[in-house]
């Protein structure tokens, strides 16, 4: 490793441990004006009344804040729960806004620093650490090492990164609370870009397309010389960036609701949630414009750009998930599980998903004509499963966490909703396929090994079986890291795209079939 | 199909005992089948040893099967080592002084390195490279060392020397040819890899042979010398001058006096049904020798993977059908890897040809990709391609060879031949350009239209 290498290891590894601890620095305090400010009006009252207890103490740390808070409201909610007294319990949750506008910290008062002290040391290392490798090295694949790596072969590295990924996420979701420092240091921002304070979900925006831009530069190093795997990453930079980050943004800006043009239902899985609708309806030309859009994206572009392309239009070229796995997940492609019995169990969780998704939607829409009467109840009760259960623990948690344990595709390849639906129009109606090179192959196992979905490449290529397979997301890894130039995606006729029995060039005694 | 109930055994779980056992089972349910071998239990991907050492894989990713493939498809594995076979008794005697009986033997032993006796060549930390124990002992030997030499330029050698780079240890490279593997590859090729070699800070010899290995006083390899006298410090030596059929342990003295004995040159001499000198004895693979090369461009002992899966198809179509059809290979292909340069090659393309024979060359002007195809002056007929840096489909060329398409022909249509991926550089039309220049003709390819374009539909 070079002396610049280590130095970017360095300040990103201070970056990272200053991002970690910046959460439990700095003071709490609350009084009655920041209440009155940061609760609705119908809740003013009640709630400066439940939280007096708290006004014009000093905390010395968000957790005694957090928990004095928590003790406060609770008492107050569990009363009316006791008496069943439903319509006065407080449902909204005040906690994340309340404990941000009491930080005292040296965070609000200087957010820049920290922001640069923490994120910014992290960006220019990991740069410092990616821009010189493989330098004065040829073309060709780089992965020498990987499973002697302990950050890539689920060593005590990769254990480490992956807990703090899951720790994250869990924080993120359930107690963002515990992170206002760091939605502080992110506010100037925010405002900047949207004239809005920042939430938890900017500051996950923000550092989740870093993420993918930074590491999408070490795609360059790391693939350099191959023209696919190289404007592929320019394409998920550019949509995360664009279309993920700052159109959204934008759009608040300009008083629309956030919107992602790119996300697709059932990925979007809210998409026909009555607030987005109400939202978009309510939005004047664009909104409607984002509605029908959406709406087309479903029910024509899927199909179309999937017959045209296969699923890697979307999943390897402009998914934000994909977008993620493809630069920071690309590290741990190969711990992807290829048996048979994951193939098995992949098939029946990401349908499963599919047919949740679908159901939700369904009863949601049927709901929102019917006004209401019949499934108000059951519609909620589907929204906060699905988005416990599969927004949030699965997509986030187990899709993102997991990537040091099972490799980069968690997520697309056992839960997304949508890549199902991509996927059984891929594997029945396309002109997408990887062609097998005759009798080329030599069974080394380099692509199974590299196919972050899991796909036992080699299976198919050995028996020279082109592989028409609903899950793969068109990478294109398998074929980058082929030694005998076996492999190649391809769109084309649909005839003779899937040879089911193929008979392998170079034996003239028997046509053999697989 | 009245084969079933016997017990056919298959010494050598490689890539030509497990594709004829694979086949003889998908033909016939009744037979029992035993794959012998003594390296590992499991069918492993020899051609993939290279990847273990350098970290891209594990043991377990270069199993083309999953282990539960061999009970569902009842092949009985036996790991051990075969002794003797007892030909008279139809028995196999093993090391460990078990043994087994067979009605239908099938031999598939592979090969084992070349050692031409050159003094030292039993040091510690000198050996070859074929086997799972090969890569056990290259890991052991390998461990801290400041220099390894690799002596014989071939296919081995070179990936020898590649897994040596990927852990930086320095590498001195011993060719006793002119060019990097010159008696396979015509100049040009060979002048490319030497390049090649040398941009990845080998230190390539030429013209250099090996005179004699050095241990030290623990019998452990510390030097090299060369036939000019020059002494290379090293703590390991790659021996790759080829390898020979793994037959040693077959070479019978008939104990009693009917006793059959097995006829070997330098391999199991088969004929074209891999019938050996024994009834019910058959032997494929890299350890058979045909008693008769069976095209002109046949070698007579086929000691690559491909061939190997195709003598195990052919085998086992004969042992569970009542007609048996002899061996008859198709169109020559093969492939290799040098370092970051990919090669290919189809038909028939020696390093001299006489002058019936034409050269088409093109060469990318980074040096790294290369193009050739030899044809028959007389008719234009072309007989063999080489591409390097450029992988091409091997349909198009096993049909272009097979039915003797013309040169130009083969020119227009280039850009269906291509097999790189999508947005790599389109090396057809730099290729015909040189052609057109070459002979003063004006070929166009043919033109795809936007729309195609668009949605990457092949030409
Ligand atoms: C490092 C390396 C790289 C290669 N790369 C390529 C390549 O890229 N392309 C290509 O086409 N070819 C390549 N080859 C050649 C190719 O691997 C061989 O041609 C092929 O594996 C031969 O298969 P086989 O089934 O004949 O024998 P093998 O694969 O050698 O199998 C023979 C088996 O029999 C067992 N056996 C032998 N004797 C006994 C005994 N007495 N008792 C018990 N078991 C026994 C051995 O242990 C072995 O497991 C490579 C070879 C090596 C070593
Ligand atoms: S990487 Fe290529 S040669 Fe190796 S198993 Fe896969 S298709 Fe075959
Ligand atoms: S099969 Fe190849 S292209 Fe498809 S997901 Fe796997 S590695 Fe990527």
């Amino acid at each position: 490793m070079k002396t610049i290498q280590k130095i970017g290891l360095a300040l990103f590894i201070i970056g990272l441990v200053g991002f970690s601890l910046l959460p439990f620095i700095g003071t709490y305090q609350l009084e009655k004006e920041i209440v009155i400010e940061q609760v609705k009006d119908i809740h003013a009252e009640n709630m400066t009344e439940i939280l007096s207890p708290m006004f014009g103490k000093e905390y010395g740390s968000n957790f005694a804040f957090i928990a004095d808070f928590n003790t406060n409201f609770n008492a107050y909610n569990d009363q009316l729960k006791s008496e069943e007294d439903w319509d006065n319990v407080i449902w909204d949750n005040y906690v994340f806004p309340i404990t941000k506008a009491a930080a005292q910290g040296p965070v609000s008062e200087s957010p820049y620093f920290y922001l640069a002290i923490t994120i910014g040391l992290a960006v220019l290392g990991a740069l410092l650490y990616i821009l010189p490798l493989h330098k004065g090295e040829t073309d060709g694949i780089k992965n020498d090492g990987i499973y002697f790596s302990s950050m890539k072969s689920r060593g005590i590295l990769g254990i480490i990164t992956g807990t703090w990924l899951i720790l994250f996420y869990i924080i993120l979701y359930w107690f963002p609370e515990y992170l206002t420092n760091l939605v502080l240091m992110v506010d100037p921002l925010s405002m900047a870009l949207s004239s809005n304070p920042a939430s938890q979900w900017f500051l996950y925006g923000f550092i989740y397309t870093l993420a993918i831009l930074v590491m999408g530069i070490r795609m360059f190093r790391k693939y350099k010389g191959n023209a696919y795997q190289t404007i592929r990453t320019v394409s998920v930079m550019f949509f995360q960036l664009a279309f993920a980050f700052l159109i959204p943004e934008i759009l608040v800006l300009l008083n629309m609701p956030w919107h992602d043009f790119k996300n697709i239902w059932p990925l979007d899985y809210s998409f026909f949630y009555e607030y987005r609708i109400d939202g978009m309806v309510s939005s004047g030309a664009l909104g409607m414009f984002m509605l029908v859009w959406g709406i087309i994206l479903i029910v024509l572009g899927v199909p179309l750009f999937t017959y045209f392309y296969g699923k890697r239009w979307y999943c390897s070229w402009v998914c934000g998930c994909g977008g993620l796995a493809e630069t920071l997940g690309d590290p741990y492609r190969q711990l992807s599980d290829k048996s048979l019995k994951a193939w098995k169990i992949e098939r029946y969780m990401v349908h499963g998903v599919l047919v949740f998704a679908v159901v939700m939607t369904a009863v949601t829409i049927v709901n929102y004509f019917m006004e209401f009467g019949l499934l108000g109840q059951a519609t909620d009760q589907l929204h906060s499963i699905y988005g416990f259960m599969i927004g949030s623990a699965f997509a986030g948690v187990i899709g993102t966490g997991f990537y040091p344990f099972m490799g980069n595709r968690v997520w697309c390849r056992f839960g997304c909703p949508l890549a199902a639906y991509l996927g059984i129009v891929q594997r029945f109606k396309s002109r997408f396929r990887i062609t097998t090179n005759g009798g080329q192959c030599i069974s080394c196992g380099n692509c199974s090994t590299y196919c972050e979905m899991g796909i036992d490449v080699r299976w198919y290529a050995q028996r020279g079986q082109n592989i028409v397979r609903a899950s793969c997301v068109g990478c294109g890894v398998c074929s980058a890291v082929c030694p005998r130039g076996v492999l190649k995606l391809e769109n084309g006729e649909e005839a003779g795209r899937l040879n089911e029995l193929p008979i392998i060039i170079g034996n003239k005694s028997i046509s053999l079939k697989s | 199909m009245n084969k079933s109930h016997k017990h056919i055994v298959i010494i050598g779980n490689g890539i030509s005992g497990v594709t004829c056992a694979r086949y003889i089972r998908k033909n016939d349910e009744g037979v029992s089948i035993t794959i012998v071998s003594g390296e590992t239990e499991h069918f492993f991907s020899r051609t993939a040893l290279m990847y273990i050492y350098m970290g891209h894989m594990k043991y377990e990713h270069t199993k083309p099967y999953e282990d539960w493939f061999w009970e569902k498809n009842r092949l009985d594995l036996v790991k051990g080592w075969v002794e003797k076979v007892d030909f008279g008794n139809k028995k196999l005697n093993f090391q460990n002084g078990k043994t087994l009986d067979y009605d239908v033997l099938i031999l598939a032993t592979g090969s084992k390195p070349n050692k031409f006796g050159w003094p030292g060549q039993d040091s510690i930390g000198v050996q070859g490279l074929y086997s799972y124990q090969d890569l056990e002992s290259m890991e052991k030997h390998t461990q801290n060392i400041n220099r390894a030499v690799i002596v014989g330029g071939g296919l081995i050698g070179i990936e020898m020397a590649e897994m040596l780079k990927s852990r930086d240890i320095p590498v001195t490279f011993l060719v006793r040819e002119k060019n990097f593997w010159d008696n396979i590859l015509p100049f040009e090729e060979s002048q490319m890899i030497n390049r090649h070699i040398k941009e990845h800070h080998i230190d390539l010899r030429l013209e250099t042979e090996l005179h004699e290995i050095i241990p030290d006083e623990s019998g452990r390899v510390k030097a090299i010398s060369t036939k000019t006298g020059e002494v290379i410090v090293c703590q390991f030596v790659g021996l790759t001058a080829g390898v020979s059929p793994n037959v040693d342990f077959l070479k019978n003295n008939p104990v009693e006096e009917n006793e059959p004995s097995l006829q070997i040159q330098r391999g199991i001499l088969v004929n074209a049904y891999f019938e050996t000198n024994i009834p019910d004895i058959y032997a494929i693979g890299d350890c058979a020798e045909f008693q008769e090369a069976l095209a002109s461009d046949r070698k007579n002992i086929e000691q690559v993977w491909y061939t190997g899966r195709m003598h195990g198809e052919t085998l086992a179509h004969n042992l569970t059908h009542q007609k048996s059809v002899s061996y008859q290979p198709g169109i020559w292909f093969n492939s290799a890897k040098f370092l970051d340069i990919e090669y290919q090659t189809y038909g028939h393309v020696p390093p001299f040809w006489d002058e019936y024979i034409g050269s088409f060359y093109w060469e990318h002007q980074g040096g790294k990709a290369c193009l050739r195809i030899l044809y028959q002056k007389s008719d234009m007929a072309i007989v063999g391609v080489n591409a390097f840096g450029w992988r091409l489909r091997h349909e198009f060329f096993d049909k272009a060879i097979t039915d003797g398409w013309k040169l130009e022909k083969v020119m227009v249509n280039l850009n269906k031949a291509n097999f790189n991926p999508e947005f790599f550089e389109a090396f057809h039309r730099d290729v015909l350009k040189k052609y057109n220049q070459e002979t003063g003709k004006q070929l166009k390819v043919g033109k795809t239209s936007f729309l195609k374009k668009l949605i990457g539909s092949r030409a």
